[in-house]
C-alpha cells in the first residue's frame, strides 16, 4: 500500500492532536457495535433499490411491503402529482438556487401557499424547505428572551431544537397531562409572553392529544398556541385539517405547523396562521431566510397533492379501515401496542428491549416487511418500538399478509 | 423559609429518586453521583416545582449541577434569601 492512502481500518493518528472531539459519541458507538455484533442487519442503513409503488419497494433484492414510510395517503405516485412535478421541472428548471426572500420565490411557491391557505381556511401560509425547519424557524423566532414556552415532554426533536435555537424559557410538562400544563402556565410571571406547543398526533406511540381541553386552558392563561399536525394532515378531521379540526378547536389554534413529507408525499414544511402580523416572519425568521427555497418541481407536486387531499374522503376511509384492521389484529395476536384503541394511522408495537426489537425488525424484513425501528433516546420512557404507519393504498389483502408476517416473526423471536 | 427548611423539604422529595442511597451533600451531582437520566430529572423537577410552587425552566436546570446549587436556586425562585 503506497503512502498517503488512507485505510478505513487503520485511521491516521494526527500528531500533536488534543482530545478527540468524537469521544463524546463513544456511548452511541458502543451501543451500535453491540447491536451489530449480535449479528442482525443494520436497521439504520437500509437501501431501497427500487420503489414500485407507495406500498412496495425492492430492498436487498426482496419485494418488500412498506409499513413505515408515513406515506399515509399514498400520493407519491399519483399521476396528477407526477405530471405537475414533471411539467414544473421542464418549465422552471431543477432548482431555484436562492432564498425565498431574494430570487427563490417562483410562481409555484405562491401557488403552493395558496393551496395551503385554502386547505386550512386560514389567512396566511409560509412554506419552508423542510418540516424540521418550519418548527425550528417559527418557534425560535416567535418566542424570545423573557418569553415562556410550555411544551409536552414528548415533543418532536424539531420542536426541542426550535426551543434550543431561541432564547425563551423552556418549561416542559408530562405528556398529555392537562393539570401539569395548567400548573406551569399559572406560575409564569405576569406580563411574560407565553407559547404553548402541542402536537395533534404524537408519532412515537401514535396517540392523540386532548387538544380541546388543553387549548382551553392555554387560552385561559393568555397563551398563544402552536399545534404540530404533521401526522394528521389529510385524514384526521372532517376536512383532513388535523386533530384540532376533529375536536372542533382549529379556530383557537394560532399556528399550525405541518409537513409535505407525510400525507402530501414530497418534502417541505409549512406554518399556517390567522395572525394579522404573520407575514413579517418572512423577514425575521432565519431558517426561512438563510436557506435555498424548495425546487419548482417539489412545490408543484405539493400544491397538486394538497388540492387533491381536500377531496380525499375515499382514501381517508381506506386508511382508517387499514389502521383499525392492523391495530385490532396485532392486539389479538398478543402484541403490546402504544395505544389501546386506534387513534391514528400509526401503530406502535412495543418491544421488550433493543436486542429483541432489532431481531424482530430483521425477521420482518426477511418476511418482506419494512417497519421503523425506534430506539432510545428518541422514544418515550426509553422504549424500543416497531412503528408501523399505514397507507390508504395498502389493500385489504396486504394488511392480512402483514398480520401473518407479524405472527410468524413474533413467534420466531419469542415475543408472542 | 430559610435555607435549612428548603434543604430539609428537598431532602424528603429526593428520597424516592435516590435509588442507591447515596449520601447527599451540597456537592452531590445529579448526573454523576445520583445517575439521574432525563426522565428522572423531569419527574424530580416536577415534584420540586409543585412543592414550592415555582418554575425551574430547562434553561435554569442547565445551570444546576449539584444539590447545593438546587437548594440555592429554589430559595431564589421562592423569593427567599436562602
Amino acid at each position: 500500500m503506497s503512502e498517503g492512502v488512507s485505510e478505513a481500518d487503520r485511521p491516521e493518528v494526527l500528531a500533536g492532536a488534543g482530545p478527540d472531539l468524537f469521544s463524546k459519541f463513544d456511548g452511541v458507538i458502543g451501543m451500535r457495535t453491540a447491536l451489530l455484533d449480535s449479528g442482525v442487519t443494520d436497521p439504520f442503513n437500509l437501501v431501497m433499490e427500487k420503489v414500485l409503488s407507495p406500498t412496495r419497494a425492492i430492498c436487498s433484492g426482496r419485494d418488500t411491503i412498506l409499513l413505515g414510510t408515513y406515506n399515509y395517503m399514498g400520493m407519491t405516485f399519483d399521476p396528477d402529482v407526477i405530471a405537475a412535478g414533471t411539467q414544473a421541472l421542464a418549465e422552471y428548471g431543477s432548482g431555484t438556487t436562492g432564498s425565498r426572500v431574494l430570487n427563490g420565490t417562483y410562481q409555484g411557491h405562491r401557488e403552493c401557499e395558496d393551496a395551503l391557505r385554502e386547505f386550512y381556511g386560514m389567512d396566511h401560509a409560509m412554506v419552508f424547505s423542510t418540516g424540521y425547519q418550519a418548527n425550528l424557524g417559527i418557534i425560535s423566532t416567535m418566542a424570545g428572551k423573557g418569553d415562556y414556552i410550555v411544551l409536552d415532554i414528548d415533543s418532536h426533536a424539531s420542536i426541542w431544537d426550535g426551543c434550543a435555537l431561541g432564547n425563551a424559557e423552556v418549561v416542559p410538562f408530562k405528556h398529555n397531562d392537562i393539570d401539569a400544563m395548567e400548573k406551569r402556565l399559572r406560575r409564569i410571571p405576569e406580563g411574560a409572553g407565553k407559547l404553548v406547543i402541542l402536537e395533534g398526533v404524537y408519532s412515537m406511540l401514535g396517540d392523540i392529544a386532548p387538544l380541546r381541553e388543553m387549548i382551553a386552558v392555554a387560552k385561559k392563561y393568555g397563551a398563544m398556541v402552536l399545534v404540530d399536525e404533521a401526522h394528521s394532515m389529510g385524514f384526521i378531521g372532517p376536512n383532513g385539517r388535523g386533530v384540532a379540526e376533529d375536536q372542533g378547536v382549529l379556530d383557537q389554534v394560532d399556528f399550525v405547523i405541518g409537513t409535505f413529507s407525510k400525507s402530501v408525499g414530497t418534502v417541505g414544511g409549512f406554518c399556517v396562521s390567522n395572525h394579522p402580523k404573520f407575514e413579517i416572519l418572512r423577514l425575521v425568521c432565519r431558517p426561512y431566510v438563510f436557506t435555498a427555497s424548495l425546487p419548482p418541481s417539489v412545490v408543484a407536486t405539493a400544491a397538486t397533492s394538497i388540492r387533491k387531499l381536500m377531496h380525499g374522503a375515499d382514501k381517508r376511509a381506506r386508511l382508517w379501515r387499514n389502521s383499525r384492521t392492523l391495530h385490532t389484529g396485532l392486539l389479538e395476536q398478543g402484541f403490546r401496542l402504544g395505544t389501546s384503541e386506534t387513534q391514528s394511522a400509526i401503530v406502535a408495537v412495543i418491544m421488550p428491549d433493543l436486542e429483541r426489537g432489532a431481531m424482530m425488525w430483521e425477521a420482518l424484513l426477511r418476511e418482506g416487511l419494512y417497519v421503523n425501528l425506534a430506539r432510545p433516546p428518541a422514544t418515550p420512557a426509553n422504549m424500543t418500538l416497531l412503528r408501523c404507519s399505514l397507507c390508504a393504498e395498502h389493500s385489504e389483502d396486504e394488511v392480512e399478509t402483514i398480520l401473518g408476517m407479524f405472527q410468524r416473526a413474533g413467534k420466531a423471536v419469542g415475543i408472542i | 423559609m430559610d435555607r435549612a427548611a428548603i434543604d430539609s423539604r428537598i431532602r424528603t422529595l429526593i428520597e424516592p429518586f435516590n435509588k442507591k442511597d447515596v449520601a447527599i451533600t451540597d456537592a452531590t451531582t445529579f448526573a454523576g453521583d445520583l445517575e439521574f437520566d432525563s426522565l428522572t430529572v423531569m419527574d424530580f423537577v416536577a415534584e420540586i416545582e409543585d412543592e414550592f410552587d415555582v418554575i425551574i425552566s430547562m434553561n435554569q436546570q442547565a445551570e444546576i449541577e449539584n444539590y447545593g446549587q438546587l437548594v440555592t436556586a429554589v430559595g431564589t425562585l421562592a423569593g427567599n434569601d436562602a
